[in-house]
């Protein structure tokens, strides 16, 4: 166990150092100029001199190799630089937007975990009867709606039904506060789009637990305890549902993983103020020094997060050898 | 509720205008905070080196500028005031021109300003030190020398007299500092850090949500600001930006919407929405690429604008877009446009699409380009640039030329256009803020940094050069009609589109501001009240 | 097809006896939601193929005479901002789904296959330099990895197809490859060695045929997930460029301003782009429930 942990610890170094290069040189090869975006975008009257003087002061004259150099040497040493857009530190950047993209990251997961592992037990246990159908397209639908069209339509609807209800169109608040600040401002923010993810995500799940669940219950020893005549729900409760857990554990894991910097589009949709918004918005203004720090931060938190997911897979289930 | 003006013809001092103000006078309520949304994000707070309304909606209300467009007249495109000064002159050479400045305005950290501010302003604007950026030296090319005979005369000399100078001080982006930041902080502070004498105090700024600002009590313009406070929440999302006034989460939008958005809120609120329109100081235009085959050849880009039904297009895009008005080079109702009849007869803008059509197949086919097919590269944004880019290929279809869509971020679009050059067509656009039209026009010269299409003409240069010194509005009309028709017409080296037309729908209780021609004007904001 | 031609058939549960025609009959018998799944796939290539025979319009002309007008005889899902047929634009949008979804589905599940086997086939090196790669690109942000792709590759359909293919790979070499990883140390494989064929005929013949059922798995969900990235890139602004007829371009302008005053221009994209996904999903499940030896029925 200990050695198959640290190496699975070293293994994390590759995929860092791979996943750098690979940003380093997809920011390069990108069409664009952070200074010709900045300063000449809108069809300004712009001089090459002002372009020049721009691209200077952020380094972007240095050869690649030094700048791959300064990169490397800023992520070994936790100094990230500042954004190429703002001016600002990059870790100042992240940090206002990381608490919500946690927050609504944790509300999902629960929201998902909640739904989907009574459904996803109850849709194997009563297979191919209409509970299973019935479970079964709900979540499909919820893999197959788009998230940016659910989103606007749970905008549109609150506004309709709340003008129609109170006579004053209401419209969830579209700055983020923090839940300790104020918890109610801060809930009626973050729930919507927290269901709008949580639904898809619990979707996955359902499938995940469905077909996990099916899986143990053809396993010998659950056969054998029916052979035995074992109630059914003592069978689910103490044999099946627990080994079925564990690929729905590296589901929730890796979904997890995901959901930080992944939401592009729910929050663009909820105008949500968080690092999947910054990414994209990094990518396109060409902020080398922003992107590189955001990728660099999410593989981390992904590797991370598989690490652990791993460990106790591990720990849980004794038959997995670690070779 | 438009606000009409008269027209008059613009001379190198400002001219006093009477502005028909249809909105009857009510005496402003004080306190209430204003929240309004913005579509764009802070690059930095530094107005001398950006150019995004990202920026001026939040930031501008911390700053003055020595003169402004008239808050109570901002639609007309030729009435300037003071700000931070108590008059201004020029001389009758139109060489020298001179600003008093008041003597009781201090800055937010209660340092008192002078004209030596004003000065260090304009020193870092027009003559910026090695290294240091500045996106409006350019308007300032004319200027000699900056001088303060005293604390509270600032005297700009002019290399020669020009009708595009004092527009170009009343730009929104020319906030003043002060000499004090300046010397102690360095030319960099203000990118971080906020220290002006607008309306309002510097709160809070958090990167990718919201900027705030408080009542600034010492303001300079009497009995103002009216607000306590506002509160600038960044909203990138057209749907977000309309459904938080529709949720009352904002109480206005100051860039503009499509119509439909603006529809739906008036179904939905009524008369607690307000709607002002008008038209705006940007359009797209379409640039062949003089370099690459067949657009070199004047016949083809005359064919390409010939096949464009302007006026027939202005009926149906102003129901889903953000363009408007038919009218060539200069912004439609200052006094240097084309009147209609000067305008039907240019090339592309006959009132007979018929005989338009049947001309630009003629043109091709003499070309040798019957079956010219081309990919127009376009910004991927929506309002307007993706529903003009499927009208225009719409339109070019009806003559047989079949064209393909490339549409592409900004730093891709912008990296074409202006690096690589390796489009055929492209989209491109001409938004500024202060309609100073000889400025504005200096995009379509061949010679000028944001003019992609790749051509030389030396007529219009010295067209251009003409008007740019010439202290007769008459004489500049007159050589503007030949820079229009040698531009859109005999050349075609820019093929127009509509110009922009700016729709502000807002909460009803948002009082004092009005729409101006630019989403960058009108924005300090101390004429703002709440009636609630 | 390669599930029949196993050559030296050793395996726990041969597959022999599932004809097409017999999965056919298995589906609608046992799996009824996987058959309506199918029966939803088989309409959409149809629309997909038929297009031009079955669209009442031209999907690409304008018509300022009839804009965003509500279902009618003459369109019967109304039309666009631009006065475009929506029920044309949405059977030629097939096309568009139909092209992208099974380009990168197959594209993806296959590139990965090969890689996935391969990597499990030598082992050593290549196995862990191979593995390594593929970390990097499961741990990279697949929506970053596939927005920069599109903008450094340009225009069209193909940016798009690759956009979308490649962050599909890796997770499809990677489950793969542990199903390899179990074909390899079955003897037929060595035999195939001893009898001196070449690593590539075994790869190819004798291991890629006996994982066919996790491929598969891959194959459909992949479809419905790429027809879903190209709606989302669209929305961002970087998919299908118009005037092409492509749902998520649809969906992208009608949400945004026309959701209410003109809801059929979002209501009948969005349920394009959903019964798609639902169909190929559900066919997908009846698919991996069949071909899963381990999740057959009693």
């Amino acid at each position: 166990m200990y050695k198959y942990a640290v190496k699975r610890i070293l293994l994390m170094i590759p995929t860092l150092i791979g996943a750098g290069i690979l940003v380093f040189m997809l920011m390069r090869m990108i069409p664009g100029d952070i200074c010709e975006i900045r300063l000449g975008g809108t069809g300004l009257m712009v001089d090459k001199e002002q372009i020049d003087i721009c691209r200077e002061n952020l380094g972007l004259n240095q050869s690649l190799a030094k700048q791959f150099y300064d990169f490397a040497i800023g992520i070994a040493t936790f100094n990230f630089g500042d954004s190429m857009w703002t001016g600002r530190p990059v870790t100042e950047e992240i940090a206002v937007r990381f608490e919500l993209t946690l927050q609504i990251a944790f509300m999902a997961t629960l929201t998902a975990v909640i739904i989907a592992l009574p459904f996803g037990v109850i849709s194997a246990i009563k297979q191919n009867t209409w509970i299973d159908y019935v479970i079964r397209l709900v979540s499909i639908a919820g893999i197959a709606t788009p998230s940016f069209w659910l989103g606007i339509m749970i905008i549109l609807g609150l506004l309709i039904v709340s003008q129609m209800v109170f006579g004053e169109p209401w419209m969830m608040p579209i700055q983020f506060v923090p839940i300790w600040v104020d918890p109610l401002a801060n809930l009626s923010q973050t729930i919507w789009p927290a269901v709008a993810v949580g639904y898809r995500y619990a979707a996955v799940v359902v499938r995940m637990t469905r077909s996990a669940m099916l899986e143990v219950l053809r396993e010998d020893y659950v056969r054998t305890a029916r052979a035995k005549g074992l109630f059914e729900k003592v069978i689910i409760n103490q044999h099946a549902l627990k080994n079925a857990l564990l690929p729905v554990i590296t589901l929730v894991g890796i979904e997890f993983a995901f959901l930080i910097g992944g939401l592009v589009v729910t929050e663009q949709v909820f105008n949500l103020n968080g690092l999947g918004k910054l990414f994209v918005d990094a990518v396109l203004d060409h902020d080398f020094t922003l992107t590189q720090a955001l990728v660099m931060m999410v593989v981390t938190i992904f590797v991370i997060v598989n690490l652990l997911v791993d460990l106790i897979y591990a720990w849980v289930d004794p038959r997995i050898h670690y070779s | 509720m438009k606000f009409k003006t008269l027209k008059l013809l613009t001379g190198t001092t400002a001219a006093l205008l009477l502005a028909a103000n249809v909105a009857a006078a009510e005496t402003p309520k004080r306190g209430g905070t204003l929240n309004f949304v913005v579509g764009s994000k802070i690059p930095s707070m530094d107005g001398h080196m950006e150019g995004t309304f990202g920026m001026i909606h939040p930031i501008r209300p911390f700053y003055s500028t020595l003169i402004r467009v008239n808050p109570a007249n901002p639609s007309s495109t030729t009435d300037f005031v003071c700000d931070v000064c108590s008059s201004f002159s020029s001389s009758d050479d139109g060489k020298t021109h001179t600003f008093m400045i008041r003597n009781d305005i201090k800055f937010h950290d209660g340092t008192p300003l002078t004209a030596a501010d004003v000065k260090a302003t304009y020193d870092k604007l027009v003559f910026p030190p090695k290294g240091i950026l500045s996106l409006r030296k350019k308007f300032f090319s004319m200027v000699d020398t900056i001088t303060t005979p005293d604390n509270y005369t600032l005297v700009m000399k002019l290399k020669y007299p020009s009708p595009t100078f004092i527009p170009s001080v009343a730009m929104p982006f020319n906030f003043i500092y002060s000499k004090k930041d300046l010397d102690t902080h360095g030319y960099k502070w203000h990118q971080k850090n906020v220290n002006g004498t607008g309306a309002f105090q510097f709160v809070e700024y958090q990167p990718g949500s919201h900027v705030s600002g408080k009542r600034y009590d010492g303001y300079h313009h009497e009995g103002k600001p009216y607000l306590d406070g506002y509160k600038a929440i960044s909203a990138p999302k057209m749907a977000v930006r309309l459904q938080a006034i529709r949720g009352d989460r904002a109480g206005i939008e100051f860039r503009g919407f499509p119509p439909k958005a603006r529809d739906d809120l008036v179904k939905a609120l009524g008369d607690k929405i307000t709607v002002q329109e008008g038209d705006w100081n940007c359009s797209l235009l379409v640039t062949p690429n003089h370099k690459v085959k067949p657009f070199d050849d004047a016949r083809v880009r005359r064919a390409l604008t010939l096949a464009v039904d302007r006026w027939g297009g202005s009926k149906a895009l102003s129901k889903i877009a953000i363009v408007k008005t038919v009218a060539g080079v200069v912004f439609p109702t200052h006094p240097l446009a084309a009147n209609k009849e000067e305008l039907t007869k240019i090339p592309g803008f006959w009132t007979d699409i018929k005989k338009s059509r049947a001309e630009a197949k003629r043109l091709l086919k003499e070309a040798g380009q019957s079956n010219l097919s081309f990919t127009l590269l376009n910004r991927a944004v929506d309002q307007p640039y993706r529903i003009l880019g499927v009208w225009l290929i719409d339109q070019w279809r009806q003559i047989g030329v079949k064209v393909t869509q490339n549409a592409v971020p900004t730093g891709p679009w912008v990296d074409s256009l202006r690096k690589k050059k390796d489009y055929q067509v492209a989209i491109d656009a001409n938004c500024q803020s202060i309609v100073n039209p000889i400025v504005d026009v200096s995009k379509y010269l061949g010679s000028a940094s944001n003019n992609y299409a790749q051509y030389m003409d030396q007529p219009m240069e010295d067209m251009h050069a003409k008007m740019s010194r010439s202290g007769d509005p008459a004489e500049q009309r007159a050589i503007m009609r030949k820079f229009e028709t040698r531009l859109y017409g005999e050349e075609a080296h820019i093929i127009p589109t509509l110009w922009w037309y700016k729709i502000n729908p807002h909460r009803s209780y948002v009082k004092g501001w009005k729409i101006a021609p630019s989403h960058y004007l009108n924005q300090h904001l101390d004429q703002v009240w709440l009636d609630k | 097809m390669a599930i029949n031609e196993t050559y030296v058939g050793v395996q726990e549960e041969p597959l022999a006896e599932q004809t097409w025609g017999g999965v056919a009959k298995d589906l609608i018998r046992r799996q009824p939601l996987g058959a309506l799944g199918g029966l939803v796939v088989i309409l959409m290539i149809a629309a997909a193929l038929f297009a031009p025979q079955i669209a009442t319009h031209d999907p690409e002309i304008n018509d300022f005479g009839a804009m965003l007008e509500a279902p009618s005889l003459a369109h019967i899902f109304g039309t666009d901002e631009f006065g475009r047929d929506i029920y044309s634009r949405i059977v030629h949008g097939a096309r568009t789904a139909m092209l992208v979804g099974f380009t990168a589905a197959i594209c993806g599940s296959t590139i990965g296959l090969l890689i996935g086997v391969t990597s499990a086939y030598f082992g050593g090196w290549v196995d862990i330099i191979v593995q390594r790669v593929v970390d990097v690109l499961i741990a990279f942000p697949s929506i970053i990895l596939a927005l920069a792709i599109v903008i450094i590759l340009g225009r069209g359909v193909g940016p798009v197809i690759i956009a979308i293919t490649i962050p599909m790979i890796p997770t499809c070499a990677r489950v793969v490859r542990s199903s390899a990883l179990a074909v390899r140390e079955i003897p037929y494989v060595d035999a195939a060695r001893a009898m001196g064929f070449g690593h590539a005929r075994i790869v190819l013949r004798h291991i890629s045929p006996n994982i066919m059922a996790p491929y598969l798995i891959m194959l459909t969900t992949f479809l419905g997930a790429a027809i879903l990235a190209e709606a989302s890139l669209s929305y961002l602004g970087l998919g299908v460029q118009e005037p092409t007829p492509a749902w998520g371009l649809m969906l992208k302008s009608g949400a945004e301003e026309y959701a209410e005053s003109a809801p059929w221009a979002v209501i009948f994209p969005g349920v394009a782009i959903t019964l798609a996904v639902f169909g190929f999903n559900l066919f997908g499940d009846a698919m991996r429930d069949v071909l899963d030896p381990k999740l057959r029925s009693r």
